[in-house]
């Protein structure tokens, strides 16, 4: 039970950082706060950011996804080889989500049925995907989307990102199923303890398999996205984006070991991650510099969590 | 009522487990020598199966194959995801895992480079390195045991700072020009790839160490029950924590093989190797539950894939398709133990 109360304390750390990090910045660097540095920031953020929504649900339900990435990279290659072969922008994205969510669910059983652990199961599926974006791909990469593709990923709403708009949705969407229906219980009771929850009669493999599903989907849609923002499609997309986004999601205070965790968490991370990431470049900080100080960061947050958590059940 | 029901069908599962678990030990116990041989022996056996179809029908197809030139090659391809599978394993039989290992080898390869590059003694640039490993290791070791952070967090902490750190400090750039002699990885003793030799003999090594030995029999009890393992006096911080150094000397160790292959060498920690060489102890038949396992299947599952990835270029089946083999492979492994255990 101190995992639970653990919870605030660790969202708490982190905002107090966010703030800070965010003074540091804007004190050092004036021109972070400008309109475009802040709207492309943002187009980044989402992709990963809808990722590890998914990631967290799965993380609480005590599983893993290692084939995230892989996932991204295979809708990816399937959508432009669908587009190349003529079936029309819209089909090729509804091809695309369908390969997603279709690996999500082979993930899914495969987790369900097999009872072995995910993530094994999802190493497999790894390189089952990134295998088979590669083999379809043979190297090759697909361009020339029409124009009214691009804006997908690279337009605006009322100043906003689309982007950011469609992560917003998913975010407060995952976070009302997970705060405020039964099946958001139902994922945390999995987590805390799945015979427990078994025998209170959630459907533990339902919701196992729904987890892993939604995941398929969120990676096919960040991979849509992001094939519209940088208009070419690569079968090496996504490589590493599952550890990204487990990074994002731990250090927003989900753990491992499932039942605890949340939304808010991820976003709060998610967003500390960003400004990490653009406000060092922007204080001459290069690009790989911050992944440095984002392991460190990731490292440290979780101790104090536990130092904290060891104080409070004293 | 389907609360119910489905309440009634968990304890009866429950109760099946429970009763399977039973039967399980009961047929472990009660068999004779050579029944418990072939149940400890037979995931390898599998493997050695599994590795002789794959070369008899690809021999078949391609007599090439089988040249002693090929299986050089073979044998000696990759042999530094196999020396690191094996602290990998242990450290999966023990209940932790290491994210980190494709970055620590990585930066041992690196280390490995610039010593000799700096005109150090050859000798000194292929162990230092294994220093380097047992250092870093050691860290995630500590932070793991002592702050009590899931290891998985740690080493990709970890991961993060060696990638991030070592992109920053290199800018990437290839170290060029190294002597000929560095390259330990091409040396030969008796026409046998040394790198080979070195990964037969630590598998050996290791596998009896871990069998017959006191400690190495602790790893086991650790990792298959911590409180018993506590109970009957065995310090289990300590234990993890000689796991994770023994883990970055393997790890040391591949990095000086991968960054001996060639004399360029690319001041980058590779992607994804960390997945090869889980993948490898997981083949090998170690359980990520803890426990069980063995460093011979980790060996036996990197020369499965090696010999994998040499016979699909002889039948000609497009490169790009290696990895989709590999995973189906992984899948196919891990459906065929969740059939075995279901029996």
């Amino acid at each position: 039970m101190t995992n639970l109360r653990a919870l605030p304390v660790h969202q708490t750390v982190l905002a107090a950082v966010l703030v800070a990090v965010a003074a540091v910045i804007l004190l050092g660097a004036p021109g972070y706060a400008n309109a475009d540095n802040l709207v492309n920031q943002a187009r980044f953020m989402s992709e990963l950011g809808l990722i590890a929504v998914a990631m967290t649900l799965i993380l609480i339900t005590g599983g893993i996804d290692l084939s995230v990435g892989a996932i991204f990279g295979l809708v990816a290659v399937t959508f432009g080889l669908a587009f190349q072969a003529g079936v029309g922008i819209v089909p090729a994205a509804a091809i695309g989500l369908a390969v997603g969510v279709a690996a999500g669910c082979l993930n899914g059983f495969l987790v369900t049925v097999t009872t072995l652990p995910p993530f094994i199961v999802t190493l497999g599926t790894l390189a089952l995907f990134r295998g088979i974006a590669e083999g379809l791909a043979q190297g090759r990469s697909a361009t020339g989307f029409p124009e009214g593709f691009h804006a997908l990923g690279q337009g605006t709403v009322m100043g906003l990102p689309g982007q950011l708009l469609i992560f917003a949705l998913v975010a407060i969407l995952a976070w009302v199923l997970l705060e405020k229906t039964p099946f958001g219980q139902a994922i945390r009771t999995t987590g805390y303890n799945d015979e427990a929850a078994l025998f209170s009669g959630v459907d533990v493999k339902a919701v196992r398999f729904s987890v892993y599903a939604l995941a398929g989907l969120m990676s096919a849609v960040a991979a849509i996205l992001y094939v519209s923002r940088v208009t070419t499609t690569r079968s090496d997309m996504g490589l590493g984006l599952e550890l990204e986004a487990i990074t994002v999601v731990v250090l927003g205070g989900t753990s491992v070991f499932g039942g605890k965790g949340g939304i808010g968490g991820t976003v709060l991370a998610l967003v500390l991650v960003q400004l990490l990431k653009s406000g060092m470049s922007l204080l001459g900080v290069r690009g790989d510099g911050t992944v440095v100080v984002i392991g460190a960061v990731l490292i440290v947050t979780v101790l104090i969590g536990n130092l904290f958590a060891r104080t409070e059940r004293a | 009522m389907t609360e119910r029901v489905a309440a009634d069908a968990g304890m009866r599962a429950a109760d099946a487990a429970a009763l399977e678990n039973v039967a399980a030990r009961r047929r472990l116990t009660q068999s004779g020598p050579a029944a418990r041989f072939w149940r400890s022996q037979s995931w390898h056996v599998g493997l050695l199966i599994l590795i002789a179809v794959l070369t008899v029908s690809t021999w078949l197809y391609a007599p090439r194959f089988l040249s002693p030139f090929n299986v050089a090659t073979v044998l000696a391809s990759n042999t530094y995801i196999g020396i690191a599978a094996i602290g990998m394993t242990m450290l999966i039989i023990i209940r932790q895992i290491d994210v980190s290992v494709g970055a620590i080898i990585g930066v041992a390869a690196i280390v490995a480079g610039l010593l000799a590059k700096a005109g150090y003694p050859l000798w000194i640039s292929w162990t230092a390195p294994i220093l380097v490993g047992v250092v870093l290791s050691s860290i995630n070791g500590v932070i793991t045991t002592f702050g009590r952070v899931p290891s998985i967090v740690v080493t990709l902490g970890m991961l993060s700072i060696l990638r991030g750190g070592t992109a920053s400090i290199t800018n990437g750039a290839f170290i060029t020009n190294l002597p000929p002699d560095y390259m330990i990885a091409h040396l030969k003793l008796w026409g046998i790839n040394f790198s080979f030799i070195l990964l037969v003999v630590l598998t050996g090594i290791t596998a009896w160490w871990m069998r017959y030995t006191r400690f190495g029999r602790s790893i086991y009890a650790v990792g298959s029950n911590p409180a018993a393992a506590r109970a009957i006096g065995i310090d289990e911080r300590f234990v993890t924590l000689a796991v994770f150094a023994i883990h970055g000397a393997f790890a040391g160790l591949a990095g000086v093989l991968y960054g001996t292959q060639t004399q360029t060498l690319a001041q980058v920690v590779p992607a994804n190797v960390e997945l090869g060489v889980i993948a490898a102890a997981v083949i090998g038949g170690v359980s990520i539950a803890g426990g069980v396992g063995s460093v011979v299947g980790a060996t036996l599952a990197t020369l499965l894939f090696a010999a994998l990835a040499s016979a699909l270029i002889f039948l000609s089946v497009s490169a790009f398709w290696l990895k989709a083999f590999q995973g189906g492979l992984i899948l196919a492994t891990l459906l065929f133990e969740y059939l075995r255990r279901k029996d």
